[in-house]
Order: C-alpha cells, then structure tokens, then sequence
C-alpha cells in the first residue's frame, strides 16, 4: 500500500503537466487528487503496519544486477511515521497554493515530482534508490523556487540546489567508498549495516555522509540555505522545504550514516552534538533580530531542526525516538507557519517586512490568520499539548543523558524561541501602536478574506499537531519498535543498549 | 593466402564495404541524377540512402556474428567491436537526420559521401589491434572531419574552425605516429598484444616512456583532454551544427575506444618504476589529464555565453571523467567506460539537435537565445532538460548511472587502498560545479520568458523525431542501464579481455 504514495505522486504530477494550460480548476482538482491519494495510501498502510515486525518489506525486485543494485523498498515505524508527514504536507501544500495561476499545471508537475522523490526516499531499503528519489527531489525545488518565487529568488534557487548537490556529492562519495571497501557487492541498507566497517574508515566515512545529509537538514554551519530559500520560494514550497525537505537530510543521517557507521557517530558525538546546539541557539538569536516575517520563520526552522540533530547524537532511544518525533512535529508547525507567512499575510499584504505589517492591522484584517499563527506559535514554542512540547522533552531527556551541558544550552534555546515567537506574533498582530491600526483600518478591508481551502488546510495541521500532542503513543508506538529492528543492531551496541 | 581467404575477409569487412559503397552511390546519385531539383529532396534522398546503408551494415554485423583475427591484429571482428560499431552507425544516421534541415551548402552529395568516410574510418578504427592501421583509419576520420567542418563555405568562423582544428590535428598525428614509430623500434612489430609482451620481456625503457607519453598527447588531442583541449571549443563553435555533433559523438566513441585498446592492451604489463606489474607508468601520467580536464572543462563552461562552447567546455570535462575508466583497469572499468561514451554521445547529439533548432530559428546560440523555449516549444525544452540533466548526472537519466558505474568501477578495483579516491571526489565535486552552469542554460528555457512577439518554433518533423527519441533513449538507459551493461559484459567476456 505504501509503495503506491510514490507511484501516485508520480502519476499526478505527469496527469498535472497535461491538463491545458487555461484550465488551472482542473490542475488544481488533480492536484488535490492526488494529494489526497498519497496521503490515504499513507494513513492505509500506516494502519496496516505492523510496528513489532521490524521493517516490512513492500516489493523486493532485481533491478540491475551487475552492481548488486535492487529496486526494494520498506518500511519501518520511521517510515511510516515520515511517510504520513509528507501525505500531510502535499494536502495542506495543495491546498495553500489553491492561488496559483501564473503556469499552474507545470507547478504542481514540479510540486508532485518533489513529493514522489520525498516519497521515494523515505520508503527506500536500497542505498542506491534512495540516492536516486533523494537527487529526483532537488530540480523539481530548483524550479519551483525560480519560477514562482519572490524575493532573490535565483539567488535563492541555485544556492538550494548547488547546496543539495553538494551535500548529496558528500554521499555519494561515502556511499562508493563503502560500496568498494565492503566487498559484498551489494547496495541493500541491511547488508551495509551488518557488514563493521574498519574504524579508520567509518572515522572519515561517517561525517562524510552524516554532514553531506545533514546539509540538508540545515545543520550549522551549512544552513544558509535555509532562510534564502525558504524566503524566496512560493508557499507552497516553503512548507515542503521546511516541512519534509529538510526531514529528507535528517532520515538520511539517521538511515544512511548512522546505520552504516555507529563507530562513526561515536567518535564525532560530541562534536556533531556541538554543532546541533549551536545550531538551535544561533537560529533562535538570529530569529529575533529579523525584520523580514519569512527570515524569522526561516532561522527558527534551523534552530527546530537542531533539536533533530541533537536527539540523533544522544545515541540514546529516547533522544531517537524524540529526535524522529521532532521532525514530524517540526513538518506540521513549520508547514503552517510558512502557510500564515507565505500565503495569508503576504499573498495579501504584498509585505514581509514586519515595521509595515505592524501598521496594518492584521488582527482586524484577517482574525482567522492571527489566530492560527498564535497556535502555531505556542506548538513552536514548545507549549504542552502541542507536538513540539513531547518532541523537544524527549530530545532534551536523551541529550540531558549524554551531555548535560550542551542539554543546558539548549533549553537556552528554546527560551529564546519563546521570546522571538512572542516578539513577532506581538507586533504583527497586536501592535501597541493602536493609532497606526485604526489609520489602516480602510486599508484593512481591502484584503480579501482567507478562502476556504486555506482554512481546512490550517485547520487539518493544526488538529494534526494538537492530536499527537495529546495522544502521543499514536506515533511513539510506531517509531519506538523500528529500533529493535536488525537494521539498527549496529548502532544499538555502539550505543551498548 | 589463398583466394578463399581473401573472400572471407571480404565478408567480414561487408559492413565497412556497405558503407563506403553507400558514400559512393550518395555521390552519385546526387551528382547524376539530383542536380536540378530542389536542396530539401536532395538531402532528404541522401539522408534516407544513409540511414538505408548504416541499417543495412549493421544488420549484416548482426546476422554474421564471426569472431576473427585476420593477419595479426591487422583487422579483428569480436562481439565488443560490432557494438562499438553499431554505436557509431547509430550516431551517423543520427547526424545525417539532423542534416536534412541543414542550410549550409548545396553540396549534398559530397557532404554525406564525407560523412560516411569518416563513419568507415571510425568502423575500422575500431576493429584493428595494429598500429599501422590505426593511424590510417584515424587520418581517414581527421580528413573527412577536416573537410566537414569547414563546409560552410559562407562562414568566415567555419573555415577558421576548420584551420585550427587541421593545423591541431596534423600536429597530434605528427605525436602519434612518432610515438608509434618509436615502438615499432622498440619491438619490431605493430601487433598490439604482441608489441606489449616484448616491452614486458623488454623491462624499464626510457624510450618506451617517451613513445608512451607521445601516444598520450595524440590521443589526448583527438578526445580533447586539458592540455591539448584548445581546437575544441572554436571547431565546435565555427563548424556547422550536424558535424559539430558528429565530432562530439561518433569521433569520441572511436578515439576513446581505440585509445582504451591501446593503452589497455599495449602498455598494463609495464613493468617499471618501482618493478610493479601494475601500469604505474602511464597510471600518474592521465590521473593528471583527468584531473586537469574536469577542473578545467567545467571552470571555464562557467563563464560561456554561448550554448555551443559551453557544451564545448563540457566535453572536455567529461573526456576528464572517462579517463578515469582507463585507471581502474580490468573489464569492468571498461565497461563503464563504454557505457559512459555511449550514454554521453547520445545525449550531447540530443543537446546539438535542440540547439540546432534554435539557431535555425531564433537566430542564435546563445544563452538569450533560449529564453522562453518551454513556451515556445515545450516538447524541445522537456527534452534539453533531460539531456542536460543527463550530463549534469542527475538521476534517474543515462549520464547519472553512468558516473555512478564508471565511480564505482575506480573504487572497487582496489578496493582496500582506493588509489582512485581522490579522482572520484575531485569528479564528484566538478559534477556539482556543472550543475550551476546546466542550470544557467535550463533557467533561460523554462524561467526566463520570451519576448512579447516570440511565436512558438516550427519544429521540423525529424528534428523533433530524433530529439524525442535521444531523450526517450537518455530516461530509459538511466532506468534500466542493465540492458546496455549486459550485451557489454557479455561482449567484454567474449572478447576475452
């Protein structure tokens, strides 16, 4: 069942690309259509699934054999887990782009080939296909980015995709390099993982791969791609980058690098876990000093996403499985923070800049957007009840564990976080500039009310959110077991669990 | 030799004597029968009677599979030959359809006579083990190549081309037959294979490092390695566009081909330097030009403005990337290496052929040129996205699988010392360099947009069928690459190499 999200997406985004230009109600229909199958095929096979098996096999079938190269693909709970996420995304992506018109049907072409490559990667047991879906993934954001995207959005495009290529360069390196020294003639994941690489290898090996990955999912010092990109692409890409692209780089750490080279990660430990805190702190600073609504939105996805990185240096489970939970977790609040950012304010308010957003009094103008935008904000702070609130527990448990101080530093972090989140929804949306507000209160009736695909498309990630916050075993159950699994044997006696 | 001899060697060379009987009757014909009426039935009826005669000698090859050596290497049919010849069979009728739109000469019939000498002189190139046959059939290519690229007989740049690309040339012959020369002193014969066991038996000799270093700047100028890179990009620039595809695809099979064969089969069991087995001499020696091409090629596509040098430049740095086939020795690096060829050509004809296109209509070659080609012709710019994303190595098209193998077949040779790492990470990296200038061409098509009075192109019909059917052939090769990998294999096993 799984396996049909991608060939689905696929299929949409070739159905996308043919139907008439002048007709953008049918791309949209096919779109939504599409997002939807993905996304039910996902919920299907997540209910089918199994968490206690381990990693189900979904197809198994030779594909070239002279490299010992299989098209198979598996799942585990992790899989699942990010499958749903992406399901989620591609609905609510959909559904917040429903303004499209400029070349609509080549949009959402690009945007379910991006999908299907998501798809494709979190699905893959065979190294060399999840190469493949991970590189398929960076044209289609190249082109979204360039063609429909705002401020330096060249720029912005081919800084995204020379950074991915880079970092998927960093792999493939690693990838040959342990294809050639393993002598197993084989790219299957579970074979790599049994095989113990020599220490000597997986000492340069490992970073190689965990920081090619890592580029991806906006680790300091590598994330300047992330406010660019983000800022510059339309919504709807902004949510995926954010949303599930950067989660691409985290599942490749932690199904590739980590997998392969457990030696590796607990040599570099320390190290890596340095480089995730800084990353959470440096965001969350860099966040609050913004002035563009994007950037802070932006930065502050680099500072979740080190919460990410931090959970998989613990090399505990509970900073694993916390680790996978923020990345889900991130996808939904990040997605509807860029879908307030992106496609409520600034498709209306042609601004981003938060001094001339302050005047116009939004809360007026759009009471829908600064509501969802004040419950993104409190699942981005990390309030309880929300996803972030158990995420960022668990990472901060695990790395209390490991590293104390660094754990320390961390929840500075997430202060920070509180502060630039109360900063900005402060003054876009309850300046303590009343005058200014009422000056703009004609302005304000200009602004077209927030349609009703919006409002399902916030509605449907924030009940996502606030449901795992509360019942947070609906995905525990699912991604704790994965690591029981064979795959992860390695790691689990690097880690001596 | 007796006269049953002579007729079984006639059979066996029945390809090559189809298709210089072809050239002649193209000749003929057009100059008997054709001269009064108009060019477009003249090219038509030339192209056709080309393509007839390319089929008809490869069907031939086809239904007589002989495996033969006849006086000493002097010419040899074994099952790699027949498929590098098909190859170039394919690539001529390639080039000859391209052709038919051709407004550059009324002189139809010489021009496809000369195009199918030169196809002869690569067929035998790439059946003879003999050096004497070698240079011969190599001077028969260069001449006919001469000649065509200087066939535009109105363009000041075409015959400038052709001069620098006469006087190159001439010079790289001077080098090669020295070399010979030098090793038919050495060894007093021009048999390859026995040629290499005498310099065996001979031990260190500083003669033979001179011929072997004279061999590596002939070849090194046919294939347009950095140093002996600079005719390139003016002979692509200046030679009109159907030979211009030709010397980028059809030379480049034969000359890497034979350059393989000689190096491979003449000089692995050098036993020098440090007395190891090993073809430590040579082995530094086109590391060096390796490195030095793909540095080189890909820093300087950067800065071109026109599409035709830009693809120029690429070549040079994609000779970089299949001299790293030769280093890896053994039949699997050889394999990858022709898959690499024969991927790469296929895909740049396709470039030339969209290219083609546009000059003939925009007016130009340029990057500008390009701008707004998704509206103007949608079909010819999904097909340059496929080409150079091909090229650029992005998967899951031909020229990614292609690097991923010839990569993987440099590792795996030596698997525990990886002598070839750093040529693989420095390919690796340039490959992400020639994303950037790939994408610059890729922006104008489908970013940029066309003037207000662009009118959608007339495409001709075969250009858009060859076009198509390049692409068609770059997606399905990288999909499923086991195809082409398996007749190689199987013809590397029988030719026992």
């Amino acid at each position: 069942m799984l396996a049909w999200t991608i060939y689905f997406s696929f299929a949409g985004a070739l159905a996308c690309l043919l139907t008439p230009r002048a007709n953008p109600r049918a791309t949209r229909a096919v779109a939504l259509g599409t997002a939807l199958a993905g996304l039910l095929c996902g919920l299907m096979g997540a209910v089918q699934f199994k968490p206690e098996n381990g990693i189900e096999v979904i197809t198994n079938v030779r594909w070239i054999p002279a490299l010992g190269i299989d098209f198979s693909l598996a799942a585990d709970g992790i899989s699942v887990t990010l499958v749903l996420l992406t399901g989620l995304a591609a609905v609510a992506g959909v559904l917040f782009s429903w303004n499209v018109e400029h070349r609509t049907n080549e949009f959402f072409a690009f945007f379910f080939a991006l999908i299907g490559g998501v798809y494709g990667v979190f699905l893959s047991l065979d190294l060399f296909l999840l190469f493949v879906f991970y590189e398929i993934a960076i044209v289609p954001k190249y082109f979204l980015i360039a063609i429909w995207g705002s401020t330096r959005r060249d720029y912005a495009a081919m800084k995204l995709a020379l950074y991915s290529f880079i970092g998927s360069g960093m792999v493939l390196i690693g990838m040959l390099a342990a294809y050639a020294v393993s002598g197993l003639a084989s790219f299957d994941l579970q074979t790599l993982a049994q095989h113990s690489f020599a220490p000597e290898f997986q000492h340069w090996a490992f970073p190689l791969v965990f920081v090619g990955f890592a580029i991806l999912a906006g680790m300091w010092p590598f994330h300047t791609w992330a406010p660019t990109g983000h800022s510059a692409a339309p919504t709807a890409a902004s949510m995926l980058l954010a949303g599930v692209v950067m989660k691409l780089g985290a599942y490749g750490c932690l199904r590739v690098a980590m997998t392969l080279f457990p030696e590796g990660l607990k040599m570099w430990q320390h190290e890596l876990a340095a480089l995730a805190v800084t990353g959470i702190v440096y965001g969350a600073l860099v966040a609050l000093v913004q002035k563009d609504f994007k950037f802070v939105i932006g930065y502050s996805s680099v500072s979740h996403m080190g919460f990410v990185l931090l959970g998989l240096a613990t090399l505990n489970l509970v900073g694993w499985s916390g680790a996978v939970l923020q990345m889900f977790s991130h996808g939904v609040i990040a997605g509807l923070l860029f879908g307030v950012v992106g496609r409520m304010v600034y498709d209306r308010a042609h601004t981003r800049e938060l001094d001339a957003l302050e005047g116009m009094g939004l809360l007026k103008a759009m009471p829908f957007a600064a509501v969802t935008f004040v419950v993104a904000g409190f699942a981005s702070m990390g309030m309880p009840g929300f996803s972030g609130f158990i995420a960022e527990l668990q990472v901060l448990i695990g790395a209390w564990q490991a590293f104390p101080k660094l754990a320390i530093l961390a929840g500075v972090g997430i202060v920070v976080g509180v502060v630039y989140t109360l900063k900005t929804t402060a003054k876009v949306f309850f300046p303590d500039k009343p005058d200014a507000a009422e000056a703009h209160e004609d302005h304000a009736h200009e602004l077209e009310p927030i349609s009703v695909p919006e409002r399902l498309g916030a509605a449907l990630l924030i009940l996502c959110t606030v449901i795992i916050g509360l019942h947070p075993r609906l995905l525990l159950d699912l991604i704790v077991p994965s690591f029981q699994s064979p795959l992860f044997d390695g790691l689990r006696k690097a880690a001596g669990l | 030799m007796n006269t049953s001899d002579y007729f079984q060697l006639f059979s066996a060379l029945a390809p090559e004597v189809i298709v210089v009987l072809t050239a002649l009757l193209v000749l003929a014909a057009d100059l008997l029968g054709l001269q009064d009426t108009p060019r477009s039935y003249r090219m038509s009826i030339a192209a056709g009677l080309t393509t007839v005669g390319c089929a008809g000698a490869a069907g031939w090859m086809f239904l007589n599979p002989v495996v033969r050596n006849w006086h000493n290497g002097m010419f040899v049919i074994d099952p790699l030959n027949e498929v590098v010849k098909a190859v170039i069979l394919l690539l001529t009728v390639f080039t000859a359809m391209l052709s038919v739109e051709a407004k550059f000469t009324r002189h139809v019939g010489e021009y496809f006579a000369l195009l199918l000498l030169a196809t002869v002189g690569m067929m035998v190139l790439a059946s003879t083990e003999d050096l004497l046959m070698v240079f011969a059939s190599l001077e028969l290519v260069s001449l006919s190549l001469y000649i065509l690229v200087a066939f535009d007989k109105s363009s000041r740049q075409s015959a400038e081309a052709a001069l620098k690309y006469f006087l190159f040339g001439g010079m790289s012959a001077a080098f090669l037959l020295f070399g010979f020369s030098l090793l038919y002193g050495l060894t007093g014969t021009t048999y390859v294979p026995r040629m290499a066991h005498k310099i065996f038996t001979l031990g260190p000799d500083p003669l033979a490092t001179v011929a072997l270093v004279m061999i590596v700047i002939g070849f090194g100028f046919k294939i347009a390695a950095v140093p002996f890179h600079l005719w390139a990009p003016d002979a692509y620039q200046g030679a009109p566009l159907p030979c211009a595809a030709f010397i980028a695809s059809g030379s480049k099979v034969a000359s890497f081909y034979v350059f393989a064969k000689v190096m491979l089969l003449g000089f692995s069991q050098l036993g020098w330097g440090d007395g190891s087995s090993a073809a430590s001499g040579w082995i530094p020696l086109l590391s060096i030009v390796a490195a030095l091409s793909m540095v080189l090629g890909n820093l300087a596509a950067i800065r071109q403005t026109s599409v035709r040098r830009l693809l120029a430049y690429s070549a040079i740095a994609h000779a970089g990337y299949m001299l790293i086939g030769f280093l890896a020795l053994g039949g699997e690096a050889f394999a990858s290496l022709l898959f690499y060829v024969t991927t790469y050509t296929l895909t740049t004809v396709g470039a030339f052929g969209v290219l083609g296109v546009v000059e003939a209509q925009v007016g130009g070659g340029s990057l500008k040129d390009f701008a707004g080609l998704s509206r103007r012709s949608p079909v010819l710019a999904a097909c340059l996205m496929v080409f150079l994303l091909s090229l650029a190595g992005i998967p899951p098209l031909a020229g990614f699988f292609g690097k991923f193998y010839l990569f993987a077949a440099a590792l795996t040779n030596e698997s525990q010392s990886l002598p070839f790492l750093w040529l693989v990470i420095l390919g690796i990296a340039m490959s992400c360099v020639s994303l950037y200038y790939y994408l610059q061409v890729l922006k104008q098509v489908f970013v940029v947009e066309a003037d207000e009075n662009a009118r959608p192109l007339a495409v001709p019909f075969l250009a858009h069928a060859v076009v198509v059917l390049l692409a068609a052939a770059t997606v399905l090769l990288g999909c499923m690459p086991g195809w082409l990998l398996d007749t190689l294999h199987a013809a590397i096993v029988e030719s026992s190499w």
